[in-house]
């Protein structure tokens, strides 16, 4: 077990090693280079100039790359040109807003999600299941910011049951430990904060839900469907066991194993659509922090978000394949 | 238990349909006969008709703003229908029922676009890779597999933003490129399988060049997956697109009339008129459903599983 873990983490380096590299090309292929873009209007080519010997850019470029890499192994990622403060600083500081409303929306993915893939599985063919098949077609069709528009619309706008934008009331005067506005509440025993942060991240997290909740149904039906046509669920019904049993015991259990890997795909679709819902939501998050960058031109804010999205996708994606392996004996062999 | 007589009195029947006829007219056959197909085929159908019959079907054109319409508009209020306006104006006075209409050749055009281009890359990629295996195979995988570990959105949005100014052939290369690795894991995974089959090593044994057994007997029968990927990808592209736009990576031309780009215009207008926003999100959501149904319909046609 040891072995296919390490194994598995040693992997992962030359896909991050290569990913800086992308990184770093993409930084040297802005439309002018990177000195033209920090400029902006102000751009000439003496200052230009002046500026690339400042920045290092009149080094080699193999230098240059070691440069670049010897900083960003350091998380140092520059400043960010909108506020001037350090990068890291600026995400680490919005890092648990959207950590917050991504386990909340994967939660309501997986916790209806499974649930309403089985049942469907179980009861094909019967109206429950084609309505719920049907509703996970739409639900992929429609765009994220747009549902979340609607939502904040109708239940805020509209109805008044729920805020319509940010993470907690401003009259709130909530205590900050963790950052974790609902995790703050609860430790510092403000449960009224915690509350208010709580319903603020309803719609979000609903809105950021369905497509990841989408796609666990129609994974988790098709597996379903798929064990329950096997030969080992055909032998332990022959052989007489309790109907439940064999449901709980051989379908469910080998069938969560592919929504188990879905779960971890689902991760870089949350971090997208974290992106829009923020921006929707006025959530003051990462995806705040980007939508801004890219209307201002912030490249190294940009930069770092986005590697450090893939960084998350990346080791949530070895977090899945090691707790593969710990589910499913066989996987360890290979 | 009443079902397993059923069920392989059905399997019976159709192992008795299938056989003496090609996958192709197989998968086809069973495509004809599923509602799901049908459902999206109409969708598909009617969107590719409209984007066709634009010029014709639009009263007005998509950039002219009429002073009788721009006349009425304030700050708080956007006319709605009137006689010659089925739809009333836009935000900017035009007409917004030819805008709706019009639109759907751009956004089809964006859909297709990016999808193909996507798709020549891709498959190149992955004919290479699959075809000769090897480094070859190694170096391209290794580079796929770094894109695919970017989240497809941020990938986007990251090259999206490197234009220096931003319009709709930058958003169709961005949403290109993120399906490129996808389109090329696709096909070289299909590739390999083909490699280790019959036809292939019947080829070989024939004497038949490398290069012919590459081209014509590997990649088409490989390709099926690719061609259910890329009908989804249609879905997909035109919803990304519509994302960039959302975060102001779209086009900036005004007058450029796109469903996904007049959806993300619209927000600031939702509280004066929900209708702006309204029409081209469901036009999305429909066009987006027809290309998913066709292509999860096609999934399970071209599947051989469903042969038996």
């Amino acid at each position: 077990m040891l072995r296919f873990i390490v194994r598995r983490l040693i992997q992962v380096v030359p896909t991050l090693l290569l990913l800086s590299i992308l990184l770093f090309a993409w930084l040297r292929s802005l439309p002018g280079g990177p000195a033209a873009a920090l400029l902006g209007d102000k751009a000439t080519p003496e200052k230009i100039a002046q500026l690339n010997t400042v920045l290092g850019l009149d080094q080699p470029v193999p230098v240059q790359y070691f440069r670049f890499l010897g900083r960003a192994v350091t998380g140092d990622f520059g400043n960010s040109l909108i506020t001037g403060e350090p990068v890291t600083t600026e995400i680490a500081r919005a890092l648990p807003a959207t950590i917050e409303l991504s386990i909340a929306a994967l939660l309501l993915a997986v916790v209806l999600g499974i649930p309403l893939g089985y049942v469907a599985a179980r009861y094909r063919g019967r109206p429950l299941d084609t309505t719920t098949v049907i509703a996970t077609l739409v639900g992929v069709a429609v765009p994220v910011f747009f549902l979340g528009y609607l939502l904040k619309q109708f239940f805020a706008v509209d109805l008044g049951w729920f805020p319509p934008s940010g993470r907690q009331a401003v009259d709130i005067d909530a205590t900050h430990v963790t950052g974790f506005a609902v995790l703050d509440g609860l430790l510092t025993r403000e449960f009224d904060a915690s509350w208010d942060a709580l319903v603020h991240l309803v719609l979000p997290a609903v809105a950021l839900a369905t497509i990841p909740l989408a796609v666990i149904v129609r994974i988790t039906r098709a597996s379903v469907l798929d064990v329950m046509g096997s030969d080992f669920v055909r032998t332990a019904n022959s052989k007489g066991l309790a109907p439940g049993t064999v449901r709980q015991r051989h379908v469910l259990r080998n069938a969560l194993l592919p929504v188990s890997t879905t779960i971890g795909l689902q991760t870089g679709l949350l971090l997208a659509g974290a992106v829009l819902t923020e921006k929707v939501f006025v959530w003051g998050g990462l995806g705040t922090l980007l939508a801004q960058a890219i209307e201002r031109r912030d490249y190294p804010r940009l930069q770092a978000v986005v590697l450090l999205g893939a960084l998350v996708y990346v080791l949530v994606n070895l977090l899945v394949d090691l707790s593969y392996a710990i589910i499913d004996p066989r996987v360890r062999v290979r | 238990m009443t079902s397993l007589l059923e069920r392989r009195r059905r399997r019976v029947d159709e192992l008795a349909e299938a056989s003496g006829r090609s996958l192709t007219a197989d998968a086809f056959q069973r495509l004809r006969r599923n509602p799901v197909a049908i459902v999206g085929a109409v969708l598909v159908g009617l969107f590719v008709l409209v984007s066709i019959l634009a010029p014709w079907l639009a009263p007005h054109d998509a950039a002219t703003a009429f002073p009788e319409l721009q006349r009425t508009l304030r700050p708080d209020s956007i006319p709605g229908a009137q006689p010659g306006f089925p739809l009333g104006s836009d935000q900017n006075g035009r007409d917004f029922f030819s805008r709706m209409i019009l639109a759907s050749r751009q956004t089809l055009l964006v859909g297709v676009l990016a999808t193909l281009i996507g798709l020549v890359f891709g498959v190149l990629i992955g004919a290479l890779a699959g075809a000769f295996g090897g480094w070859v195979d190694t170096v391209l995988m290794r580079v796929t597999d770094v894109l695919l570990s970017i989240p497809s959105l941020l990938l986007a949005i990251s090259i999206a933003a490197l234009a220096a100014k931003p319009s709709q052939t930058t958003v169709i290369i961005a949403v290109a490129l993120v399906s490129v690795p996808v389109f090329a894991r696709l096909l070289r995974g299909s590739m390999l399988a083909q490699r280790e089959s019959d036809h292939v090593l019947a080829a070989t044994s024939l004497g038949v060049r490398r290069r012919a057994i590459v081209l014509r007997h590997m990649l088409p029968n490989a390709m099926g997956p690719v061609i259910v990927q890329a009908t989804l990808t249609l879905a997909t592209s035109i919803l990304d697109a519509a994302a960039l736009s959302f975060l102001g990576l779209g086009d900036g031309d005004p007058a450029r009339a796109e469903w996904g780009l007049m959806l993300a215009n619209a927000q600031s207008y939702l509280d004066v008129r929900a209708a702006l926003a309204f029409w081209p999100a469901i036009a999305i959501i429909l066009v987006a459903l027809g290309f998913t149904l066709l292509g999860e319909a096609l999934r399970e046609a071209l599947d051989p599983k469903g042969r038996r």
